[in-house]
């Protein structure tokens, strides 16, 4: 064999192929791309403020906002400014987003572990109940129980009644409300102090389970000081309680409590809608778990319940996590539907009323876009701690 | 609307930024057509029929100033806006005027920017009930669920209203007209309120429109009116002077009838008006018989009430305040001179 | 020798316990195991009934068939059918002028025609066929839809100075019949304004680029013949869409019902895909600003709402665009749609990405390639076919989130159904709950379909081949 001549072209050494130089190079087109495009468009939005004379600024906060709100967490009148209709916007989405995440939560493992049940119709009917909910929009399903189903419950007049106080007519339910005396700060703060000390006790025992391997009950002293101390303290400073009972005068109920049908048909379909989904993860979940792992647990004797419990569960969990994360999210997010049927969420209250009253298109989409954002953020921050603590831990 | 606006204006309007806008008029000759911004469907303001053709006192204001512009009153695009969206849609120029049964109030000019060219119809904000709810006067109205429109001066008038009697209510706000009569007929709430002339076409749409009554208490001045952006007084006046021309030919009996009849009169301020004397039409940038045109295709103010609102139609509203000064009413024109 | 008795042949095996085999042995296990299993099932059971037989009524045995307004409905404990029937075309098409359904028609029908090959796997013409459906049908479409004839007057340099018009292309264009079809108040066409400034345009842009890519080393042909590519298929788009067929405009506000949702989540998802390309390989870049730019470009889109997007696009979007310059409704939406799910679809093509193994970038890099050939030849496809089952499941979402432009008013197909609730002419007890059947079963056809076809297309990949059944069991 004869060597073939390699032909050996001269290197190019310019620096201007140096691939740092590239990369530089590169990234100060696209930050100049990025800083001209912004700057376009501060430009023509500054001007389109000019000529249309759209006031700018923050000052509309402090502005009396002169509606009123149907459902409020913390009180609101027509005297109250922007700023605070803001913040009762604010508590409402959160407050729908956590019992939806919590109600969704339940019914999706629930309708998950059912999935896989060996009773043929409770896994027809669960998987069944996914396909269903999936494959349908959320807004179509928010709609349906806003106007198909609480729409068409009898007018006050006619309201079915529970139990001779709980009334459920076409303006939401209406239960007794119950109205404490003075001293019920310090029970609050008793029960608080006593979750707070379980938790720490809990904590403890199970440190010492691992180190020791022996476990201690801790359950009753929980239920001492959680349950009992409260009441205690309940009947030694003699809070005493009073029901506010809902009663009909005139056109509507008047007192009690009162969940408006708005709130309730946004919470039920978002959280029947996202339970679709996390049972679809909890399956998953449980699938991903080696069959060795429930042999050998049974092989121990584990009955199902502990086995679920100690053995399948925890390991389930670190698939399940993480796109549960996102399912909270969405869920959070979703709330913002809201608007489609008048429940005063952020979106509704802020960038709908007051962005209609004020014309404020540019600071109010902003500030909404940004608190979603903040909210979303955090929830995921606060899931990936979870998710690092339940991790496999290599040893 | 430019159609190659739509495919090239992000990509390529780039270059164009700052450059001097047109006056409207311009635009609108430019374009062949008006874009007017108008109510969704609201019977007797602005609504389209099962062919998509659009009636109402609304639509037939802009169709006399494309009558004015080009003597073609089919030449004018009609917009429909959401109470939420209108005022958007007037500040980012997609539409030329506003003319969407729109409340004129100081902050609608300050604050958003518009000149109201004038008041089209004088209304008032009114409540109705279900008749077998047996009331007869809104101050009975306590402890009542309302529903109401998000994004309109009604929703604050209402709050006043109930507020200044020391009344309970329960206020549930929509989005769009249809939800909240949707939302009053399914019993969601006892009281429906908005402009009167509203509540009178929204209770058209009710299945049995015969069981619901309209409250004698009127709890709010609304008068309804087009309008423009700020920043192009000729167009402003344009847009004025169409609705002063109409009254002024109700005022001097010049209608669709009479029109012929008319033109032949000897009376100075008659033939001032019909553009054979001055030249007062090219003053706007139009021609002389800008009102002749008006006249001829679409009729004097009295002929457009009636036939959208009025005797003519399925509201039958009386006319009330919107009747000529002369006549008892306010309605009241500046002169052509 | 031993005496004890050993038997030399197997016994036959004993039959299975009765209440383990046959169709009571399926019983005995799956519905009455334990005295838990015997109520749930019973529940469960009567669950069913309750909500199927009711529903099945209400669909079926006491709907109403027949009918021309209200009347035929009034005492109905069914569905009204005459109302969907009476509403179809709303549904479908929205207020889309009734002598021009044929386009819309016909768009579905090519469509049809030509997805079905694309997603059967056996199907011959792959290539071509892709071409056809990417390349072809969205410009025809488009024409079809609107009725093209945007008759565009600028490109890039006619918007810095002023271009002599010294061939009269709308005279050709008029001659082939592409142009001037004044009774449907055509614009004309084929400026030579335009098209001078185009190929103008071209010709110096073409230049700009070869000059400065040859500094950093590339041939003079390479960019000259990637520079053609880009200005013919950009000529090839701009002409169709210029061109005059003699079709009506149609504005897009007088679109609606199914057409909206289906032309809403089209667009989306094919807009989607080479922002959310770029954006992933943005995202993996080596460069601290690229990566960075894209994280928090897909971050934002990924942690705000739709609704506040479509308000933004809505609301906010006119205020970014000089005085005079206005997008249509449905396009400023489509725009905020196309933002939003290509930073979906950017973490979907991240997670193909993340799954070619290294070595392909090895092998790529020993060959020779650069970064753009390395993902275009090597990396990508491999990527994105990994990813088709997460692009249509991405697609289902996009699907049912279209319900939301109807928020900011325009009508989806579930819009019109809800906005004919308030026709007076077909108030009746059902009227709402016929609306709501008919929308779910569309929506629920359309979802479900497109979900069995991705578990397919999952299944056939093997991806999930280690399904642990029954771990449970």
């Amino acid at each position: 064999m004869t060597d073939v001549p390699v032909r050996r072209e001269k290197l190019k050494s310019s620096w201007i192929f140096r691939p740092g130089v590239r990369s530089a190079v590169i990234q100060i087109l696209l930050v100049a791309l990025v800083v001209l495009i912004g700057w376009f468009i501060y430009r023509t939005t500054r001007q389109n403020i000019i000529t249309q004379r759209i006031p700018i600024g923050f000052d509309f906060f402090w502005i009396e906002s002169g509606f009123s709100i149907s459902q409020t967490l913390i009180s609101f009148n027509e005297n109250n400014t922007y700023a605070r209709a803001f913040l009762v916007g604010l508590l409402n989405t959160l407050f729908v987003s956590a019992l939806g995440v919590l109600f969704a939560t339940v019914i999706g493992f629930l309708v998950g572990i059912g999935r896989l049940s060996q009773n043929w119709i409770i896994a027809r009917l669960c998987g069944g109940y996914v396909e269903l909910i999936r494959n349908l929009p959320l807004l179509f399903q928010i709609l349906f129980w806003y106007l198909a189903v609480l729409a068409a419950l009898p007018g006050p007049r006619q309201s079915f009644t529970f139990f001779g106080d709980i009334f459920i007519n076409n303006r939401g339910i209406l239960m007794p409300k119950p109205m404490f005396g003075d001293g019920i700060g310090i029970v609050a703060a008793v029960a608080a102090a006593g979750i707070l000390l379980s938790i720490v006790m809990t904590a403890l025992a199970r440190r010492y389970r691992v180190q020791t391997g022996t476990a201690l009950k801790t359950w009753p002293f929980s239920l001492l000081l959680i349950v009992v101390a409260p009441l205690f303290v309940f009947f030694f400073l003699k809070v005493g309680v009073t029901v506010d009972r809902p009663e009909l005068k005139g056109f509507n109920f008047n007192g009690g409590l009162r969940i408006i049908p708005e709130f309730l048909a946004l919470l039920i379909a978002l959280s029947t809608y996202t339970a679709g989904f996390i049972a679809e993860i909890v399956r998953a979940g449980i699938l991903a778990v080696p069959r060795g792992q429930t042999e050998a647990a049974r092989a121990l004797g584990l009955r199902r319940s502990k086995l679920l419990q100690l053995v399948v569960v925890p390991q389930a969990m670190r698939v399940i996590v993480p796109p549960l994360t996102s399912q909270y999210l969405n869920l959070f997010k979703n709330s913002s539907l809201a608007v489609s049927i008048g429940y005063p969420d952020l979106v509704s209250v802020f960038a709908g009323t007051t962005l209609n009253n004020t014309g404020q298109a540019i600071e109010i989409l902003g500030i909404t876009m940004l608190v979603y954002l903040v909210i979303s953020l955090v929830i995921s921050f606060v899931m990936n701690i979870y998710n690092r603590r339940i991790a496999l831990r290599e040893r | 609307m430019k159609r190659s606006t739509i495919l090239f204006s992000l990509a390529l309007t780039f270059a164009s930024a700052g450059a001097a806008q047109a006056a409207t008029l311009d635009d609108i000759k430019a374009r062949g057509s008006i874009l007017c911004g108008v109510s969704g469907g609201l019977a007797g303001f602005a609504q389209p029929d099962d062919k998509g053709n659009w009636n109402g006192i609304d639509v037939d204001f802009c169709r006399a100033l494309a009558a004015a512009i080009f003597n073609d009153p089919t030449k004018v695009k009609f917009l429909p806006l959401t109470a939420k969206d209108r005022f958007t849609a007037l500040q980012s120029r997609e539409v030329d005027l506003l003319s969407r049964n729109t409340t004129w109030t100081s902050s609608r000019d300050t604050q958003l920017g518009f000149n109201f060219a004038g008041v089209i119809y004088y209304d008032a904000q009114g409540f109705m009930v279900r008749k077998s709810a047996k009331v007869s006067s809104a101050l009975e109205l306590s402890n009542t669920t309302v529903c109401t429109q998000s994004g309109t001066t009604t929703q604050l008038n209402l709050a006043d209203y109930f507020r200044s009697n020391n009344m309970k209510y329960e206020a549930v706000v929509f989005n769009t007209a249809d939800e909240v009569i949707k939302a009053y007929e399914s019993g969601r709430c006892d009281v429906f309120t908005t402009d009167v002339s509203q509540i009178y076409a929204e209770r058209l749409k009710l299945a049995k429109p015969d069981e619901h009554m309209i409250l004698p208490e009127l709890i709010s001045k609304e008068p309804l009116g087009p309008l423009v952006r700020h920043g192009d007084d000729q167009w402003f006046d344009i847009v004025k002077w169409t609705l002063f021309a109409m009254l002024n030919a109700e005022e001097y009996d010049i209608s669709q009838k009479t029109l012929e009849q008319r033109l032949k009169s000897d009376r100075p301020d008659v033939k001032r008006l019909l553009g054979i004397e001055g030249n007062y039409g090219e003053q706007f940038g139009l021609t002389n018989d800008w009102i002749v045109r008006i006249i001829r295709h679409v009729g004097n103010y009295g002929e457009i009430y009636d036939r959208n609102v009025g005797e003519g139609s399925r509201l039958k509203i009386d006319r009330g305040l919107n009747k000529l000064w002369n006549k008892g009413g306010i309605q009241y024109a500046p002169p052509v001179r | 020798m031993s005496a004890a008795f050993v038997r030399m042949e197997t016994l036959p095996p004993r039959a299975a316990p009765f209440a383990a085999t046959g169709l009571w042995g399926w019983f005995a296990r799956r519905l009455f195991a334990t005295p838990a299993d015997i109520a749930m099932t019973i529940i469960g059971f009567a669950a069913f009934v309750l909500v199927a037989m009711p529903l099945f009524r209400f669909l079926v045995f006491d709907a109403i068939w027949t009918g021309k307004d209200r009347d035929a409905c009034l005492n109905a404990a069914g569905a009204c059918w005459p109302f969907v029937a009476a509403k179809l075309n709303q549904f479908v098409y929205g207020f889309y002028p009734y002598e021009e359904l044929w386009r819309p028609n016909l768009v579905f029908f090519v469509g049809a025609l030509l997805l079905i090959p694309l997603l059967i796997p056996s199907a011959p013409f792959k290539r071509f066929n892709a071409f056809l459906f990417f390349g072809i049908y969205p410009v025809a479409g488009f024409v079809l839809l609107t009725g093209g004839n945007l008759d565009p007057q600028r490109f890039l340099l006619g918007r810095f100075v002023r271009i002599p018009e010294f061939i009269d292309l709308s005279a050709i264009a008029r001659f082939i019949g592409v142009s001037g079809h004044v009774e449907l108040g055509s614009r004309g066409g084929f400026r030579g304004t335009f098209w001078i400034d185009f190929i103008a345009s071209a010709i110096l842009l073409t230049g700009a680029v070869a000059i400065i890519a040859r500094l950093f080393g590339t041939r003079f042909v390479t960019s000259l013949k990637a520079m053609a590519i880009v200005f013919v298929s950009l000529a090839l788009i701009i002409a169709p869409v210029d061109a005059d067929f003699g079709l009506r405009w149609v504005e897009t506000r007088e679109w609606g019902g199914l057409l909206v949702t289906l032309v809403v989540a089209i667009t989306g998802i094919v807009a989607a895909l080479p922002i959310g390309v770029l954006l992933a390989l943005g995202r993996r870049s080596q460069m601290r600003l690229v990566r960075w730019t894209s994280i928090v470009f897909i971050e934002f889109w990924r942690g705000v709402p739709l609704i506040t997007v479509l308000f933004f696009a809505t609301y906010m979007l006119p205020l970014f665009l000089p005085g005079g310059a206005s997008i249509e409704r449905l396009v400023r939406a489509l725009i905020g749609v196309a933002l939003f799910s290509g930073a979906y679809m950017a973490e979907v093509v991240r997670g193909g990405l993340a799954a070619v193994p290294k070595h392909q970038y090895e092998s790529a890099a020993a060959l020779g390639l650069g970064y753009w050939k390395t993902m275009g030849l090597i990396v990508l496809p491999q990527a994105l076919t990994h990813v088709i089952p997460g692009i249509v499941n991405n697609f289902i979402g996009l699907f049912k989130d279209t319900t939301l432009v109807q928020i900011v008013a325009i009508l989806d197909l579930l819009g019109q159904v809800r906005s004919a609730f308030s026709d007076p002419n077909w108030s009746s007890p059902t009227t709402l709950y016929t609306g709501f059947a008919f929308a779910g079963m569309i929506y629920f056809v359309f979802c479900f379909a497109m979900s069995r076809y991705s578990l397919f297309l999952e299944h056939r990949a093997g991806s999930n081949a280690l399904r642990v059944e029954g771990a449970m069991r």
